[in-house]
């Protein structure tokens, strides 16, 4: 199998989709002729032209409200957002008309648009370019939501998100997209709200999604290995739907569990699915259900202590070591 | 630093008595038969007598929330879906009961709608603001101020995407010209040049704030605004249907032959208040202002009379239709009060299309966060 990054997973990916289906088109700002801001969709315009990979001015509610309504009539936009931190100034667009219109039409209307791109700190960007708005998204009745951490589950998931009927928010990482993964290059597909087991373990269940499954993997190593405590480690990779199953099974079998995002811990990810294990698995917990988000301030830009404001694998460490 | 001589803050210029007898003559409406012309006074009068049936249901308190009564701005709907052809969509704002009927939905269904009965045209889940009908290429109904402006883009960029010769018109009113997404879509429209006709139902105030004190605008009015667009635009007289089918056929046929968008602003008034709720809409204008445009610039009225002064139609066969008008909204809304209110598993449908459709399912998981 070969190993491709991670930017190269979702733009093989985009291109399994663009050759697919003619109703599929690549929107955003930079994404054509600058080849992408990060890079994903190096080489589409060439490859599909300028009708099929279009490059937007900086207008995001315009251009994604315009996705929205180019979806309504079959168009099957994938937008990328430069970093998910703009969406704001689109989230009427993406909140009200994207989530809302299925609804309020009693069904009639459907909105087949994936939106995607960068949302993570870590980078020295400060806290207007940090933003890590999945847990606003996937509290919106109507959107899905997905955070792939792998180069095999970001080409998974992006040609699901493609074909999917109803809109799809996709949150990637500029710190993942250098890395690389064995990705198959016969077709496949992962279903949204479908968990992943990146490491198998039987003492405590790592839970967490996007940059931070790399971390909580780290933090599984040195638990191994300075402590002989044997972690498993559950990628959530889709956040709405999400896979209760595979998280609860989780639990169920280590009795133990720390949930990890690069979040803000108030009204996270982790608030549900710590609420969620506590009412599916109370009986099997043998201890308090931990949580690490990043730090309740916005980004800071000093580069040492960004560094410490987001979830790393020491401070998971210490969080497992508390309850086990 | 260049500077403008002229004041900014401008009043709403109200435009030229309309000559109905004389537009009747211009190029779109020439060839109309007799039978045509009663079918706009048919379509505009009964969007009035739904509209102030709809009025006596809300005071009876059987509709919710909001309820954005178009009566004074009938002509707009009606003549401008009167000119809409087999590939053209339509969407706009709030105030969306005329268009909803102008494009042929029932007076049963949008009745029922506005008591969020199951029998609505949105199954009683949209509501007054939420009106659509798809099959008749009506994408809404939507209800944030200017947030279907991009949605109205869209609809042109699927059809010139997929090479077919229509037309997105987007309604919106004048207090949507000062928003942020407005403006992103004109400009997108003339970017890409994109098939669509942007319509401002401009009837003087943004909820109670007069034009003069919202919006700054050039000598010619909202809509030339576009020219910092490079975007063509018309001021048309909303008293005269015959003017709107004009302006609005010139416009649609520039989108569906050349790809060009365009801005048309339509003057006209609103009799009622922003919504039912504003009770105290005499705050900000005066009554005679609302009794002269009542008297001498009502498009419906003034089309009756057109039609009856140039023997198309007789008084008699003017009050039949009017009086056929009431008793369907009168039955209307018989219809809406005998409906039933959806069944409460009606909450958790329509969310997804994926959750409507079983078979079709590419998601595992769970969608929904009930306990």
């Amino acid at each position: 199998m070969p190993e491709i990054t991670y930017r190269q997973a979702l733009r093989d990916g985009m291109t399994d989709e663009l050759e697919r289906d003619e109703n599929v088109v690549i929107i955003g700002e930079e994404v054509a002729q600058f080849n992408g801001a990060y890079k994903v969709t190096e080489g589409l315009l060439a490859k599909f032209g300028p009708k099929r990979i279009v490059d937007a001015p900086i207008s995001e509610a315009g251009f994604i409200g315009m996705g929205i309504g180019a979806s309504m009539l079959g168009i099957r936009p994938v937008m990328e957002l430069m970093f998910w931190s703009f969406a704001y100034v689109a989230w009427d667009q993406m909140i009200n008309n994207a989530a809302n219109v299925r609804y309020m039409s009693g069904g009639q209307i459907n909105v087949p648009i994936v939106i995607r791109g960068p949302a993570n700190g870590g980078t020295g960007v400060g806290a207007t370019h940090s933003h890590t708005p999945e847990n606003l998204v996937a509290s919106t009745p109507g959107l899905k939501v997905v955070f792939p951490s792998t180069p095999y589950d970001a080409k998974g998931l992006i040609k699901t998100a493609i074909r999917d009927n109803d809109p799809v928010y996709v949150m990637e990482s500029t710190i993942l997209y250098n890395d690389t993964g064995a990705v198959p290059e016969e077709e496949y597909l992962i279903p949204l709200g479908k968990a992943d087991i990146k490491r198998e373990g039987t003492d405590i269940s790592l839970i967490a999604h996007g940059p931070s499954v790399k971390e909580c993997l780290k933090a599984a190593e040195i638990l191994a290995e300075e402590h002989e405590i044997n972690a498993e480690v559950v990628d959530i990779r889709s956040i709405r739907p999400l896979d209760e199953e595979t998280i609860i099974n989780s639990v169920k079998k280590t009795n133990r569990a720390v949930l990890v995002e690069e979040n803000k811990p108030f009204c996270g990810v982790g608030a549900q699915v710590a609420y969620m294990i506590q009412y599916q698995a109370f009986d099997y917990l043998d201890a308090p259900i931990q949580r690490i988000s990043a730090i309740d301030a916005p980004a800071i830009y000093s580069p040492p202590l960004e560094k410490k404001q987001l979830p790393k694998a020491d401070a998971i460490v210490k969080k497992a070591l508390e309850i086990c | 630093m260049t500077t403008t001589a002229t004041p900014t803050k401008r009043r709403r210029k109200k435009p030229e008595k309309a000559n109905l007898a004389k537009e009747a003559e211009l190029a779109s409406n020439r060839d109309l038969s007799d039978e045509d012309k009663i079918g706009f006074y048919d379509s505009m009068i009964r969007i009035r007598r739904f509209e102030e049936r709809s009025l006596r249901v809300y005071q009876q308190g059987k509709i919710a929330g909001f309820l954005h009564l178009y009566i004074g701005q009938e002509s707009i709907a009606v003549g401008s879906v009167s000119v809409m052809q087999e590939n053209d969509h339509i969407i706009t704002a709030y105030r969306d009961h005329g268009h909803g009927l102008a494009v042929g939905m029932t007076m049963n269904e949008c009745m029922a709608e506005l008591q969020g009965k199951a029998t609505g045209c949105s199954k009683g889940k949209g509501g007054s603001m939420h009106y659509f009908a798809t099959d008749k290429r009506f994408w809404g109904g939507h209800g944030i101020v200017g947030g279907q402006t991009p949605l109205g883009a869209g609809l042109a960029y699927a059809l010139k995407y997929k090479g077919i010769k229509g037309c997105a018109l987007c309604f919106l009113g004048d207090g949507a010209i000062n928003q942020g997404a407005y403006h992103e879509s004109l400009n997108l429209a003339a970017l890409w040049d994109l098939p669509v006709v942007f319509v401002i139902e401009n009837n003087g105030y943004s909820m109670g704030t007069s034009q003069e004190r919202s919006s700054v605008h050039p000598k010619g009015g909202l809509a030339a605004r576009a020219e910092a667009y490079n975007t063509n635009w018309a001021n048309l007289n909303g008293e005269s249907i015959f003017e709107i089918r004009e302006g609005l056929t010139e416009a649609m046929n520039l989108a569906r032959e050349k790809s060009k968008p365009s801005v048309v602003e339509i003057h006209t008034y609103r009799y009622q208040g922003h919504s039912v709720s504003d009770a105290q809409h005499k705050k900000y204008r005066t009554k005679e202002e609302i009794e002269d445009y009542r008297k001498n610039h009502d498009p419906v009225n003034l089309y009756r009379d057109y039609l009856i002064d140039s023997g198309i139609l007789t008084a008699e066969k003017a009050k039949e239709i009017d009086n056929a008008a009431k008793t369907e909204a009168d039955q209307s809304a018989k219809f809406a009060e005998e409906s039933p209110f959806p069944a409460e598993e009606e909450i958790l449908k329509d969310v997804y299309w994926e959750e409507d459709n079983p078979d079709q399912k590419v998601s595992e998981g769970r969608i929904f966060f009930n306990d």
